[in-house]
């Protein structure tokens, strides 16, 4: 499945309606070690680029924006006891959350891997 | 470097960014009687003639009156080994802990603090301390929005009303709603809070005892609270612990109030400290400091101040509180005075308030025409009936050098006759019988 990201360095990966969030392998490494990520709540709806949860490492706090609008459906509790999993796994086992009922159509102002790639090189 | 502020070059530069035509213009919206009326200050003195002008201000701030009010602030016996503690350069003058390497001795003592506060209150996380009960309140109140990403608190109008003032205050400018209920009597309106929670609600606030000196159980309303998904906040009065279930014990998820009566003069009006617990999982809503153990690199325990990420000066306007200080001399305080106490000292000292509260209330409730208005258990403090408007009686009684409570009819518009005594374990049975006889005599004259 193809993966969509934002400026503010956000994946996204849609199956229908479902969307999977995490951030970027990219992002992950410029926080460096993740001490707490703060899961958004069950049920919260978000429009795209809302704010949907936090994360902290040792060097700052930051927010997670939405990619896609949507209801929280899902949230990846692992990342309660061990939040150093989006360290090790960003794009995969350290997803955020999966959002529920968003538009692929949203996915167009998104930036695809190859685009993303060209994106970093200018930062 | 020079080091002028606002110089009025300065002072033209910055009204031009914020776009205001004069200081005068800037501070506009603040209400005339507010401002200051004049900045002329009178010509510095000598220390000696200062301290004969702070003397005779000491002297006219109730010395030598025989103090029955509470209502939130107490007169308790504070231990010798309080002033001397505290007092000490090391902790006297330490400022803001932020270098764990040079501040040890304050941290560990905050620490030990956070941990008798999670002991008295029955909880499990606290902060560094807050700046009164009142604000303690509001902040859990902002807590609870955070927490649930609710919009509405209800508010049992058997709180504090000062308190209650601070939290209105506080919600008035987020689009927060405040749900009052009115108490039934002196009691809190159980079934009333119990409907009045639903769905969109983010806590019920109460406190225990109430401002009119009744105990309650607020088992049931955690439950309830807890079946809509809603937090109870219980304010609670630290030295009636001793002898009263705790906020955790009834299934609280914030407990805050004012640490005064732990080791702190009542200095007329402050400097006291707020203190607020909560469960651990709320744990990253609280505001302000928190202390946590941890070891250094070779192993050897230390304290640091932890989870800063909630705090502003990495948060910005995303801190759960713009509080970033806290009352730490006045805090410590309170850790030396519960130290001082321990477990069996504070089951002593709540059983003598509730032992000499007892006998005034029916020392002064067998007095003709005064009824004692509280249905159930109280703990130090009580409401009376009388005949008479209860300002004028404790007028009255001030003229013999006796403050005899706090009269409701300010507050609760409706109980003019009702007064609020109060008896810590400072008060003796000579002065407790001098007080039913000067009422006596006021009120049957």
């Amino acid at each position: 499945m193809a993966k969509f990201f934002t400026k503010e360095h956000e994946w996204v990966e849609m199956d229908g309606t479902q969307a999977t969030v995490g951030i970027s392998e990219h992002a992950a490494h410029e926080l460096g070690d993740i001490t707490f990520v703060e899961l958004p709540q069950m049920g919260k709806s978000v429009k795209q680029f809302d704010t949907l949860a936090g994360i902290e490492s040792v060097k700052a706090a930051s927010d997670i924006y939405a990619p896609v609008s949507g209801r929280v459906v899902q949230v990846n509790d692992k990342l309660e006891d061990a939040p150093e999993l989006v360290n090790e796994s960003a794009e995969a086992d350290g997803w955020i959350c999966k959002l529920e009922g968003g538009d692929p159509a949203e996915l167009g102002s998104l930036m695809d891997a190859a685009a993303y790639a060209e994106y970093l090189k200018g930062l | 470097m020079g080091y002028c502020p606002n110089t009025p070059e300065e002072i033209r530069e910055m009204l031009a960014v914020i776009g205001a035509e004069s200081v005068e213009e800037l501070f506009a919206p603040i209400p005339g009687g507010l401002r200051a009326k004049s900045f002329d200050l009178p010509a510095g003195m000598s220390e000696f003639e200062l301290m004969g002008i702070m003397r005779a201000k000491a002297a006219a701030g109730g010395a030598g009156i025989t103090p029955f009010i509470g209502g939130g602030l107490y007169d308790h016996v504070i231990p010798a080994a309080v002033d001397h503690l505290s007092g000490r350069a090391e902790f006297y003058t330490a400022y803001t802990p932020y270098q764990p390497e040079c501040s040890q001795g304050t941290l560990q003592a905050l620490y030990e603090y956070q941990t008798a506060i999670c002991r008295l209150t029955g909880m499990e996380a606290s902060n560094a301390s807050l700046y009164d009960g009142g604000t303690a309140v509001a902040e859990a109140a902002l807590m609870s929005l955070r927490i649930t990403g609710r919009n509405r608190v209800v508010l049992d109008a058997s709180l504090n009303p000062l308190h209650r003032e601070i939290v209105c205050g506080y919600l008035a400018s987020l689009s927060a709603e405040v749900t009052g209920v009115a108490p039934s009597g002196c009691g809190s309106d159980l079934d009333r809070l119990m409907g009045s929670i639903d769905a969109e609600t983010a806590a019920v606030i109460v406190q225990n005892p109430n401002f009119f000196g009744s105990v309650e159980d607020f088992s049931a309303l955690a439950a309830k609270a807890h079946e809509q998904g809603a937090l109870l906040i219980v304010s609670c009065y630290p030295i009636a612990l001793g002898l009263v279930a705790s906020p955790g014990e009834m299934g609280a998820d914030i407990a805050v109030g004012d640490g005064q009566s732990l080791g702190n003069p009542l200095s007329f009006g402050g400097p006291y400290f707020g203190f607020i617990a909560t469960r651990k999982r709320f744990i990253r809503n609280l505001p302000g400091r928190i202390v946590g153990e941890t070891v250094d690199k070779m192993g050897r325990r230390g304290y640091v101040l932890t989870l800063q990420a909630r705090e502003q000066h990495i948060k910005r306007h995303k801190a759960t509180s713009n509080i970033c200080s806290n009352q730490s001399l006045c805090a410590l305080r309170g850790l030396i005075f519960s130290t001082a106490l321990g477990k069996k000292g504070f089951e002593e000292l709540a059983l003598l308030n509730y032992d000499k509260a007892q006998y005034a209330k029916s020392r002064l409730g067998a007095i003709k025409g005064v009824s004692v208005l509280n249905a159930g258990p109280t703990f130090n403090e009580f409401t009376l009936s009388l005949p008479k408007e209860a300002a004028l009686v404790v007028e009255r009684l001030l003229g013999s050098g006796v403050a005899a409570g706090v009269p409701l009819g300010e507050y609760y518009p409706g109980m003019e006759h009702a007064l609020v005594v109060t008896v810590t374990e400072k008060r003796s049975k000579t002065e407790i019988d001098r007080l039913a006889a000067l009422l006596e005599e006021a009120l049957c004259s």
